[in-house]
């Protein structure tokens, strides 16, 4: 039986393996973190229908326990190596795996919020980022260091994506529609709360996004300010002094909030672009992975029998992230069969 | 604030310093403000931490007043700067020593420029060459006078006779930072800690005793400007800025302020007596102004150097309530005798007089 | 009045201090025209705007500047606009604009006292 390894238990990665398995193909997933699930399983709800994420997570696992799939969890890849057809996975751990074809699906991981310092993460107490908010939802409860309800709160888009200063020009595309998922969901849990979106760009592309937004607006009330946020200090009260300017009124702003939330970019994990550069994979000038072609071929590596799924080459959301998945499989099906 | 995290910020800009051996560089201004400053600073180098530090008497103005107001061209401020290390090299020192934060980012302006484009160093070889006859090299290590007084803070720290703790309460004192824009934000990687949270005034107040308060106009500008400042009718901008961060500054009852930059220094000090006089306001303490004190003054007071000859009476806001606080012995009779003995008149309107 | 002692005077600050501004004005157009909220800052309607074109008026302007509390400017410029409505016809959100001027003049009327327009 051919086998094949999927590099990254998370989305695409899970979604081509069970795929594979179910058309009869042995499938190895390795998966460098302990549990499967990659980004989706630290996030509580899903945009835009604000589905639990664990609806998902079951679905991927559902379809990933099959027995000819083998799952290795805390197994980091660092290059992979062809021979005679076959391909050689090397894993940080010194162990190899065997493959006849392999799929890279190794996602994305989020920006470090500390580079960008004029914010203050990790500094100031109440600066939070998206995914400590999903963290929160999760747990149950919106609160501050000290216990309260946070009555200001504001989302700070674009955090590490669009940004020349930490080397990311691109649009992370995940996190407009997050921003204001989170922002509804917060004024659901603190119905008093005054929430500010501070935006460069409010890019709702996708299905049922713009629709999303307008109901932030018209039934939440949410404050969307176009202008990007320039610093963050604590003034005497502990109150969060956010800078910004109004754009749209040609004015500079101030204003006092009790939490923000940075609304953090997607990137290429730093061990992917080692493994990219160790197996001769090309990368693109955001780093992520490059296919041979961005409209029909988006998931060929350029190197025959080692094919891209989901983020490891563009911001996808789940949806695309399983079909693009998908796509991979009916590429190396394509593979074995005519090699 | 977290101060773990806080650390991890410091951590990632630390610039190298030279130990030894520098080529200093003046300010054009500091001299006549606040003229006990560079006098310490050589003193503190030379007899206290045993550096060996030379200026050469031929060097001139750096001209960054004139370049930032418009009246000197970018080719010619590339050439005086090529002269001062022309100087440099011909005393045989590599490690440049800059005293004022205008000229210190005229230096990096100037180095990284000549790194992007390599034919502007050419071409300032060439113009300095045709108008003097001298070479130049360009620095190995590049330092402000505040990155050297950081480097060796430990070791002032470990001489010091006073702290900067208030002797009645036996809490530090609270103390404003407040870096010359200059310094570091056109390029954080000059500057001890970086544009955000620059580590070289706070590691000083942190190593002597005191306690930095970052509020929340900690990085705004003091407003100086240049052209601003220098059109009278204009002033009332620059004022405006440094108004901004007095207020913002006010409800955490700063004992005095710290800066590296001589322009900042002058503002803060003499706007706080504008203000009252314009304004009738104050940003200390009981109605009192918030002394401003240059690094090396602040050195100088935690070392036991007698006020006076640091120049602290040179200042607007007088620091005596400050030098109680601290427990700092002086003698008023002496404050306005000159090194020969000679008594000169007091000047009139000083605040924070008792 | 500000000093001029030294022949310069303090500036006026620029920043909108969210603060320190009263929106009681903004609130009191989204009780009564809930559209109000659903403005994104196209330009459409100034744009079109019969007013806008002869005089300092945009709608899509003041609409910020009201919900900033930044009342001052809307106060005198409202009163520029002639209802001819064709503001409405540009939407793409369904802000009911022509409601929302009208109900701005109101709440200055009422709040604030000030003349009927």
């Amino acid at each position: 039986m051919e086998n094949i390894v999927v590099i990254g238990g998370g989305v695409s990665g899970l979604e081509a393996a069970g795929q594979l398995a179910r058309m009869g193909y042995s499938v190895t997933v390795a998966e460098k973190n302990e549990k499967t699930g990659g980004n989706v399983k630290n996030w509580y709800h899903l945009f835009p229908d604000r589905r639990d994420s664990k609806e998902v997570i079951d679905y991927l696992n559902k379809l990933a326990s099959h027995p000819d799939i083998k799952i290795l969890t805390g197994k980091e890849i660092t290059e992979i190596s062809s021979r005679n057809g076959k391909f050689d996975i090397k894993s940080s751990d010194g162990t190899v795996l065997e493959a006849d074809a392999v799929i890279v699906a190794t996602g994305f991981e989020l920006f470090d919020s500390r580079r960008k310092e004029e914010y203050g993460y990790g500094i100031y107490d109440n600066v939070i980022t998206s995914a400590d908010l999903e963290k929160m939802f999760r747990s149950g409860g919106v609160r501050l260091v000290n216990g309260k309800l946070p009555e200001k709160v504001g989302f700070i888009h674009c955090v590490g994506s669009r940004d020349e200063k930490v080397g990311n020009y691109y649009c992370s595309k995940l996190c407009c529609v997050t921003a204001v998922k989170q922002a509804i969901e917060i004024k659901e849990k603190i119905p008093g709360a005054e929430i500010f979106c501070f935006y460069m760009d409010m890019r709702m592309g996708g299905p049922y996004y713009e629709e999303l937004y307008r109901e932030a607006q018209e039934k939440y009330g949410i404050t969307f300010i176009r202008g990007k946020v320039s610093e963050i200090s604590v003034n005497i009260n502990g109150k969060l002094v956010t800078k910004a300017e109004d754009t749209l009124a040609g004015r500079p702003l101030r204003m006092e909030l009790d939490m923000v939330v940075l609304m953090v970019g997607t990137e290429m994990p730093e061990g992917n672009i080692k493994l990219a550069e160790r197996s001769l994979l090309k990368c693109s000038e955001n780093r992520f992975f490059k296919p041979v072609d961005n409209h029909y071929g988006s998931n060929l590596s350029g190197k025959k029998g080692i094919f891209y799924a989901g983020c490891c080459v563009a911001q996808m959301n789940i949806t695309e992230s399983i079909s693009h998945a998908r796509a991979a499989v009916s590429e190396v099906v394509n593979y074995l069969k005519n090699r | 604030m977290k101060e773990p995290e806080n650390k991890r910020i410091w951590s990632e800009y630390q610039k190298e310093i030279a130990d030894d051996h520098f080529f200093y560089v003046r300010s054009c201004i500091r001299q006549s403000f606040f003229p006990g400053s560079e006098q310490f600073f050589l003193k503190m180098m030379r007899e206290i931490l045993g550096k060996d530090i030379y200026e050469n008497p031929s060097h001139t103005t750096c001209t960054g007043i004139g370049y930032h107001t418009d009246i000197v061209p970018f080719e010619t401020i590339m050439t005086v700067i090529a002269r001062h290390f022309a100087l440099m090299k011909e005393a045989g020192y590599r490690n440049i020593a800059i005293s004022c934060v205008t000229s210190f980012g005229i230096y990096t302006e100037i180095i990284e420029t000549w790194k992007h484009f390599p034919e502007t160093l050419e071409k300032t070889r060439e113009y300095l060459y045709k108008a003097t006859g001298r070479e130049f090299d360009v620095p190995e290590n590049m330092a402000h006078t505040s990155d050297i007084v950081y480097k060796f803070r430990n070791e002032i720290a470990a001489k010091a006779k006073y702290r900067l703790v208030n002797r009645f309460t036996g809490e530090p004192l609270k103390v404003v930072e407040h870096i010359g824009c200059h310094y570091s934000k056109m390029f954080p990687k000059y500057g001890v800690g970086g544009a955000e949270f620059p580590k070289v005034l706070s590691g000083m107040i942190e190593a002597w005793g005191g306690q930095v308060i970052d509020y929340p106009e900690r990085r705004h500008c003091c407003g100086f400007g240049f052209r601003q400042y220098i059109v009278q009718a204009n002033r009332g901008y620059s004022l405006s800025n440094s108004v901004k961060k007095f207020e913002s500054m006010k409800p955490y009852k700063p004992d005095f302020i710290i800066t590296n930059c001589p322009g900042c220094n002058m503002f803060m000090d003499r706007w706080q007596y504008a203000m009252r006089e314009m304004e009738g306001k104050t940003y200390g303490e009981n109605g009192l102004s918030i002394p401003v004190l240059t690094y090396e003054e602040v050195a100088g007071l935690v070392l036991g150097i007698n006020p006076w000859e640091l120049g602290l009476q040179y200042h607007m806001v007088q620091s005596e309530p400050l030098l109680d606080k601290i427990g700092i012995e002086y003698n008023p009779s002496d404050k306005y005798l000159t090194k020969d003995g000679i008594r000169i008149p007091a000047p009139e309107n000083l605040i924070n007089i008792k | 009045m500000k000093s001029n002692k030294f022949g310069f005077t303090l500036s006026e600050p620029r920043v909108i201090d969210y603060e320190a501004n009263n929106r009681q004005i903004a609130e009191y157009i989204f009780d009564h025209e809930p559209t109000f909220r659903l403005c994104i800052e196209c330009g459409a309607c100034a744009a079109t705007c019969t007013a806008g074109q002869f005089m300092t008026f945009s709608l899509r302007e003041l609409n910020v500047l009201l919900k900033r509390g930044e009342n001052d400017i809307p106060r005198q410029r409202i009163k520029n606009c002639m209802f001819c409505g064709k503001c409405i016809l540009v939407c793409p959100r369904g802000v009911n604009t022509r409601g929302v001027i009208f109900h701005a003049r109101e709440a200055f009327r009422k709040i604030e006292g000030n003349e009927r327009f």
